[in-house]
C-alpha cells in the first residue's frame, strides 16, 4: 500500500514555544548549540493506486484539516 | 419576547453548564445544543463555550470545527445571527474562517488561570453593545493556548477597522499581537474571546459581574432588530 508523508512545521516568522521548550531541554542536558522547531508528521496509509489524483486530494486535505495555514506550512511526499 | 440563546456542547467542552447558567442569569433562554446535530433548534444566537474539545488534537478547534452543527453555525453566522467564541469557542472560530488569525500556545509556555483587567476598545458589535468604549472591566482567563496571532496586514486591518474589541491592561498574559484579547468580524455579529465572561455572572463566585453585559448586550441587540 502506498503511503503519503504530510509534514507539518509553524510558519518561520510564528513563534514555536514548544520548539523554545526542547531546546532549552537539550542546552540542559549539555547538548549544546541545538535549536529546535517542532512540528507534526501525518503517514497516511493510501488504498489503491496512488494517482496524481490521489495525491491532489492528499493535498486538499493537508490545507483543509491537517495544517492551518494561517500559522503552518506543510509539505505532501510520498514515501518511496 | 425572551431571546432564546444556543449553547454548544462538544466532546470535551467543559464550560457549557456554566454558560447555560450565565445565559439564564442575564435573562434570557438557553437552549443546549450538540455538536453532532445540524439542528439549532431554531435559536437566535448561539455560543460556543470553553474547554478542549476533541481534547485540542491535532490544533484546539481543529476537529471541532467539522462537527455536523459547525456548518449551520458558519451558515447562520454569515446570515448575521450573533455568535459568541469564548476560549475554545474562539479558537473554533478561527478554525472556522468565521474569524481571522489564530491562537497558538502561550508564550511563556504555562497555562494562566487568573482574573484578568481587560479594556473594551469596540462597542459596535452584537455582543459588546452594552458596554462604552474604553470601559475597564475583570473577566476570569484560564488558558494554555491564548495567544492571538495573525500576518501585519490582517492585525492592520482588524486594528483600523475597529475590530479588535479586547485588549489585555497591566501586562500581556500569553503574547498576543497588540495585546488582543478578543476581536470581532467585519459584519460585528461574530465574536471570539480568550477570557471568560461567563465565570463573572454572579458577585458571590467571580471576581466581578462584568461578564454579564455580554449577555445582556446581544439580547438588547437582538430585541432592537425584531422590534
Amino acid at each position: 500500500m502506498a503511503r503519503v508523508i504530510v509534514d507539518v512545521m509553524p510558519k518561520p516568522e510564528i513563534l514555536d514555544p514548544q520548539g523554545k521548550a526542547v531546546t532549552g531541554a537539550l542546552a540542559r542536558l549539555g547538548f549544546a548549540g541545538l535549536s529546535v522547531r517542532q512540528g507534526k508528521r501525518f503517514e497516511i496509509e493510501v488504498e489503491g493506486d496512488l494517482t496524481e489524483e490521489r495525491l491532489d486530494q492528499i493535498r486538499h486535505a493537508a490545507e483543509t484539516i491537517l495544517a492551518n495555514t494561517v500559522i503552518e506550512a506543510f509539505d505532501v511526499r510520498v514515501d518511496e | 419576547m425572551t431571546a432564546r440563546i444556543g449553547v454548544v456542547t462538544f466532546p470535551g467542552t467543559l464550560d457549557d453548564v456554566d454558560a447555560v447558567r450565565a445565559v439564564r442569569l442575564s435573562g434570557a433562554e438557553p437552549v443546549a445544543l450538540w455538536h453532532g446535530s445540524d439542528d439549532l433548534s431554531g435559536v437566535d444566537a448561539v455560543i460556543l463555550p470553553g474547554g478542549f474539545s476533541y481534547g485540542d488534537y491535532l490544533r484546539c478547534g481543529a476537529i471541532a470545527r467539522f462537527s455536523p452543527v459547525m456548518d449551520e453555525v458558519i451558515r447562520k453566522a454569515n446570515e448575521g445571527m450573533p455568535v459568541l467564541g469564548i476560549c475554545n469557542g474562539f479558537q473554533v472560530l478561527c478554525e472556522a474562517h468565521l474569524l481571522p488569525g489564530a491562537l497558538i500556545r502561550n508564550d511563556r509556555r504555562t497555562f494562566i488561570c487568573r482574573d484578568q483587567r481587560l479594556r473594551v476598545e469596540s462597542r459596535d458589535t452584537v455582543w459588546t453593545c452594552d458596554f462604552v468604549d474604553g470601559d475597564e472591566i475583570v473577566i476570569a482567563l484560564k488558558n494554555g493556548e491564548g495567544n492571538y496571532q495573525a500576518d501585519a496586514e490582517t492585525i492592520a486591518r482588524l486594528e483600523g477597522e475597529n475590530q479588535v474589541i479586547f485588549r489585555y491592561l497591566d501586562g500581556n498574559p500569553n503574547g498576543s499581537v497588540n495585546d488582543i484579547a478578543g476581536i470581532t468580524n467585519a459584519r460585528g455579529n461574530v465574536v471570539g474571546l480568550m477570557p471568560h465572561p461567563e465565570h463573572n455572572v454572579d458577585p458571590l463566585a467571580g471576581a466581578s459581574i462584568d461578564g454579564l453585559r455580554i449577555f445582556s448586550g446581544v439580547q438588547r441587540f437582538l430585541s432592537a432588530v425584531t422590534a
